[in-house]
């Protein structure tokens, strides 16, 4: 088979080129959802990454910072392989990534098994990633899922006074996080959730009319959980169909991205509260400046950047500080670099972050409220920052895990 | 149909009593012990009509393919493609004019005019290697939907509708009676009712076309035997040129009508595509009654699962499929 | 001879990423093509169906053996838990094949497509057994003989021993009896049935063979990443190994290997060369263009261009053959 004595030789040619670190710089990945439906938000994450870069001008801790993409599909599978070119083909020293939860866990498995690489996150939100069995050279220095929803239950039971929800949500991880960041202090305050009000649909369902005939009229509001398309789809044929119950939004619920699309979705919408780690609205000098070096770097980009671009900005932030902290040495497998990191406390467009002892963040949160704009268009008005929030939700460790893995009925409240 | 009753009287008065009974609990007034075991009138009417909608949009999409299939024997894989094209197409030019009707026209022929060019210039090349076109359609929908995600990106696009078409109707159908005695009535989308009626006309209008016009008598010849039809002297490249035209079309021409109930995504080509493969080996391949019959059950059992299991409802319609091949395998409709 | 050289002494020269990622990924993903080739080339019938029975035995492995998620993980020794897995795979497979091989040959495209997105949503929606979206993690190898099996060197003679192991099976067993006779019932059915043939349950078995190869690389794969989730067994990935081993060749057993070896490549280092997220498009259209210019994909490609290379050298054999009256020695096709 000459065929094979081709690719052989070809094989081998290429096989022999390994990592080589040149001394004075620093090797550093990206890794996003580069590929398939999720490429818009990758981009995004992309700038992010880019921005933090420019803020130091390519070098920190007196060394050169060489950026080195990866790209994923979304699936784990893709992730791990992504990171495993990046880790041992191009040899970086320090990774930021992934954009999604699953893709997360998976990503602090494979740390563990390279303990001179430090990881940092990118955007993905599971509550695993540093919960349970954290790798030690994992950060986390953007919130999660349950961590997006603090103050939201409390707000939903006293200040709106709903009792009884119904949970409308998509059937997998993410959701479930974030129902459980919402119920838990609902519940706790009193407030009930009975396990056939919630409503988990399949992933990418666009159809909601039968879950919409199924919603109880017995309750006082519907805690929707669904993001980007379902979302869109849900509140037009909410609308359709002429429901009128209130509602309350996940963070990615009422995002701009749902918002600014066409269709008539405008009754059902004005007046969700939701909550989130960013706000596009608000009027801090601290946001707004982030907000015009994003317009001005990328005319391209979104009107304003995305909650993905915001996590992947602060994640590289604090790699690039903490290399400045350790004068760029690398040279101890890295405990140098990451001692500097757990004791990192720096300011961001949203408000001061540091991390927790299993090195997930303490960040500030925002609820908000949609509204009517002043063109007619919908934007959400911040109503109050809830302070860093860590990720038991003010409770102790221990106690936080007595509440158990997320899954579709936890917390039960009926 | 008085053929079916006298051969097959005992399954004929099953499906009356069955229609009997169906009928009783739409238009009455549930009992209590009712409620309590299938849950309230409103879920249960409103799946039903959602079932029968959705298939209706299913059946759209499912004819071209069985259409293709029955005359050409090429499972064009590239079916759920042309859906999304069809369905980006009309949303530009109903974006760009304003008018609906006109990105439904377009759509309709744009990806019927691709049909035609796909047929004639390459699976014309490949005729009676049923494999190989379909390993070209599988290679094309890749290719179509690459494409389709550069220029339109993962956003989703809804269609605006002329208003007529929008909001919900009130249906003569009683949800429940108020402790006032005040009696409720269910709402229901204008336009799922209005998908459900083209879905007819176009049932209709294919069934005339196939069974009253001579293009259709060749095409039905065809479907029955193909190298009979070319003896016969009938110019065989043409008609299968425009049983792809047509089929393609309506797949364009669904994806407006899906489009605007459920919106435009990259992944919606994959589900149109796995329905239609379901409805028609459920209803039979080459058949348009079968292709209707496999719509209707594939939509009842979706919309079903949605509301009453969700967590395994999506299983359900491939379990039918999976029961139809064990008992029938050539479908409701099919012939071996 | 060079090329079992070359593959035995690969890990002296390549690099830790090389052998693991690009060796032994390689290698695995040409035997599940490996599988769909011996189905379709000698079988006639293209089955999509074969990751996910290479993902049914990821499944048992994480399910029967141990993971680090706390979902099951019944903890059994692992000679048992890879039997067991590879067993339940094949009775999969075969069972797939049962609800298949009772149609005409394209039929079996789409069914197997939609089983596999059956199987896939079942276990995207399962959380008791299946631990769901989020999958299984932390299923590893053993320890045996004091050597831990995951380490790149190991592993990768450890695919590398299973995909000659069944390359080798696959070669001959094409001329063995059951392979000859799988050959002519793919060229025709009726004839075989006339002979006495039980054709069905031929083609049966034919599944429970390829279910065996596709199962062992699933485990393979299930201990290549670590990790077993829905995504692993998406309808995308099913679409690849075919691609792969349309692209190779489904000629010789070779041919899914080769095919695997430019997709990973791609895979691995497109990033680098061009623009990733035009990956899509560009394995569409290698795979387009293999079907309609070379149906026996890259090794028909080489096979037409090898002629021409040597074509010095054969004129002078022919030329002796002619002057000597000797049959030529060099040269054969077989040789290689």
């Amino acid at each position: 088979m000459g065929i094979l004595k081709y690719t052989m030789a070809a094989a081998v040619a290429v096989s022999l080129a390994g990592p080589a670190v040149a001394a004075d710089k620093i090797k550093m990945g990206a890794l996003a959802t580069l590929e398939g439906a999720f490429t818009v938000l990758g981009e995004d994450s992309m700038r992010g990454v880019k921005m933090a870069l420019e803020e130091f001008g390519y070098k920190a801790g007196g060394k050169e910072i060489e950026l080195i993409t990866g790209s994923s599909d979304a699936t784990p599978d893709s992730a791990i392989r992504a990171t495993r070119k990046l880790v041992e083909q191009d040899g970086v020293q320090i990774l930021i990534g992934p954009l999604s939860g699953s893709e997360g866990l998976a990503v602090k498995d494979y740390a563990k098994t390279q303990p001179n690489v430090t990881f940092l996150n990118g955007s993905s939100a599971a509550q695993d990633t540093t919960l349970r069995n954290p790798a030690d050279n994992f950060f986390r220095f953007s919130t999660e899922g349950a961590q997006w929803m603090a103050g939201l239950g409390e707000y939903a039971y006293n200040e709106k006074g709903y009792r009884s929800m119904a949970v409308l949500a998509e059937d997998y991880s993410f959701p479930y996080t974030q129902v459980f960041g919402f119920l838990e202090p609902f519940c706790r305050l009193g407030g009930k959730a009975p396990a056939d009000a919630r409503f988990w649909v399949p992933i990418g369902n666009k159809d909601y009319s039968s879950v919409i005939a199924a919603l109880p009229d017995d309750v006082d509001a519907i805690y929707v959980a669904l993001g980007g398309a379902d979302a869109v789809n849900f509140l037009t044929q909410y609308e359709q169909s002429g429901g009128d119950l209130p509602l309350v939004g996940g963070s990615i619920t009422v995002d701009q991205s749902v918002l600014g699309s066409k269709g008539n979705i405008k009754k059902s919408v004005i007046g969700t509260p939701s909550a989130g780690p960013v706000s596009d609205t608000w009027d801090d000098p601290r946001w707004a400046t982030f907000v015009k070096t994003y317009q001005t770097m990328f005319p391209k980009g979104f009107p304003s950047p995305s909650l993905f671009a915001h996590a992947y900005y602060i994640n590289t932030k604090a790699a690039l500080l903490a290399l400045n902290e350790v004068n760029g040495d690398l040279s101890d497998g890295e405990k140098k670099f990451r001692a500097a990191l757990s004791k990192l406390s720096f300011e961001t467009p949203t408000g001061m972050v540091s991390v927790d002892e299993r090195r997930n963040a303490i960040a500030d949160i925002f609820l908000t409220e949609v509204i009517e704009g002043p063109d007619g268009n919908l934007v959400n008005k911040t109503i109050k920052i809830i302070p860093q929030v860590n990720q038991t939700l003010g409770v102790s460790y221990d106690k936080f895990l007595e509440y158990g893995q997320v899954s579709r009925e936890n917390p039960k409240c009926d | 149909m008085r053929n079916f009753v006298e051969r097959h009287t005992f399954w004929a008065i099953v499906i009356l009593v069955a229609a009997a009974l169906l009928m009783w609990m739409i238009f009455a007034v549930w009992p209590d012990w009712l409620v309590e075991t299938l849950g309230r009138k409103k879920t249960f009417v409103n799946t039903l009509l959602n079932g029968i909608t959705l298939g209706g949009l299913y059946f759209l999409v499912a004819s071209g393919f069985t259409l293709i299939f029955g005359l050409m024997r090429n499972v064009n894989l590239a079916h759920g493609a042309m859906y999304l094209l069809g369905g980006y197409i009309g949303y530009e030019i109903a974006d760009y004019t304003g008018s609906w009707f006109l990105g439904l026209f377009v759509a309709f022929l744009a990806v019927g005019i691709s049909g035609i060019l796909l047929q004639v210039l390459i699976f014309r090349r490949m005729e009676g290697d049923d494999l190989r076109q379909t390993l070209v359609t599988i290679g094309i929908s890749i290719i179509a939907a690459d494409i389709m995600l550069a220029v339109w990106t993962g956003t989703t696009y809804q269609f605006s509708p002329p208003e007529w078409l929008f909001g919900a109707t009130v249906l003569p159908v009683i949800s429940t009676i108020k402790s006032s005695g005040v009696e409720v009535f269910i709402k229901y989308p204008v336009y799922r009712l209005a998908v459900l009626a083209i879905a007819i006309a176009v049932g209709v209008s294919l069934w005339l076309f196939l069974n009253r016009t001579k293009i259709g008598m060749m095409v039905r010849a065809g479907v029955n035997d193909r190298e009979m039809l070319s003896a016969s002297g009938v110019n065989v490249q043409l008609v299968f040129a425009v049983v792809f035209a047509i089929g393609a079309g309506l797949a364009g021409f669904a994806g407006v009508i899906g489009g605007t109930a459920l919106s435009i995504a990259p992944g919606e080509d994959v589900r149109y595509l796995l329905a239609s493969l379901v409805v028609v080996i459920v209803g039979g391949l080459g058949s348009i009654s079968g292709a209707a019959i496999g719509a209707l059950i594939i939509g009842l059992a979706e919309q079903f699962g949605l509301a009453y299991f969700p967590t395994y409802g999506v299983v359900l319609t491939f379990l039918i499929m999976v029961v139809v091949l064990a008992v029938r395998p050539q479908g409701i409709m099919g012939q071996r | 001879m060079l090329t079992v050289v070359f593959l035995l002494a690969y890990p002296a020269f390549a690099s830790d990423f090389f052998v693991f990622q690009i060796g032994a990924y390689t290698l695995i993903l040409g035997t599940i093509a490996l599988s769909l080739m011996m189905l379709a080339g000698y079988g006639g019938m293209v089955s999509l169906a074969q990751v996910t029975v290479a993902g049914f035995a990821a499944y048992l492995m994480a399910i029967l053996g141990d993971n680090s998620v706390g979902v099951m993980g019944l903890g059994w020794p692992w000679w048992l838990t890879v039997l067991v897995s590879v067993l339940g795979a094949a009775l999969f497979s075969a069972f797939i094949g049962a609800v298949s091989v009772r149609t005409e040959g394209i039929y079996t495209i789409m069914i197997t497509l939609a089983v596999a997105v059956a199987f896939f949503f079942f276990v995207r929606q399962n959380y008791v057994l299946f631990n769901g979206f989020s999958g299984f993690a932390g299923v590893e190898p053993p320890t045996i003989f004091g050597i831990y099996w995951r380490d790149p060197t190991p592993f990768y003679y450890l695919t590398l021993a299973v995909a000659a192991g069944f390359f080798w099976a696959v070669y001959y067993g094409a001329k063995s009896t059951f392979g000859l006779s799988l050959q002519a019932i793919r060229d025709n059915p009726r004839r075989m049935r006339a002979l006495g043939y039980n054709v069905t349950l031929h083609r049966i078995t034919a599944y429970f063979f390829a279910g065996l190869i596709a199962g062992v690389a699933g485990v393979l794969l299930v201990w290549f990443n670590g990790r077993i989730s829905p995504g692993t067994i998406g309808v995308d990935v099913a679409i690849d190994i075919l691609v792969i081993a349309v692209v190779g060749g489904m000629r010789h057993p070779i041919g899914p290997f080769l095919g695997a070896i430019a997709f990973v490549l791609l895979e691995n280092f497109a990033i680098d060369l061009i623009d990733r997220e035009r990956f899509n498009m560009v394995i569409g259209t290698a795979f387009l263009l293999v079907v309609l210019f070379s149906p026996d994909g890259l090794l028909g490609l080489w096979n037409r261009v090898r002629p021409k290379l040597r074509f010095k050298r054969d004129t002078q054999l022919s030329a002796d053959r002619v002057e000597n009256g000797k049959p030529a020695k060099a040269g054969s096709p077989d040789n290689n």
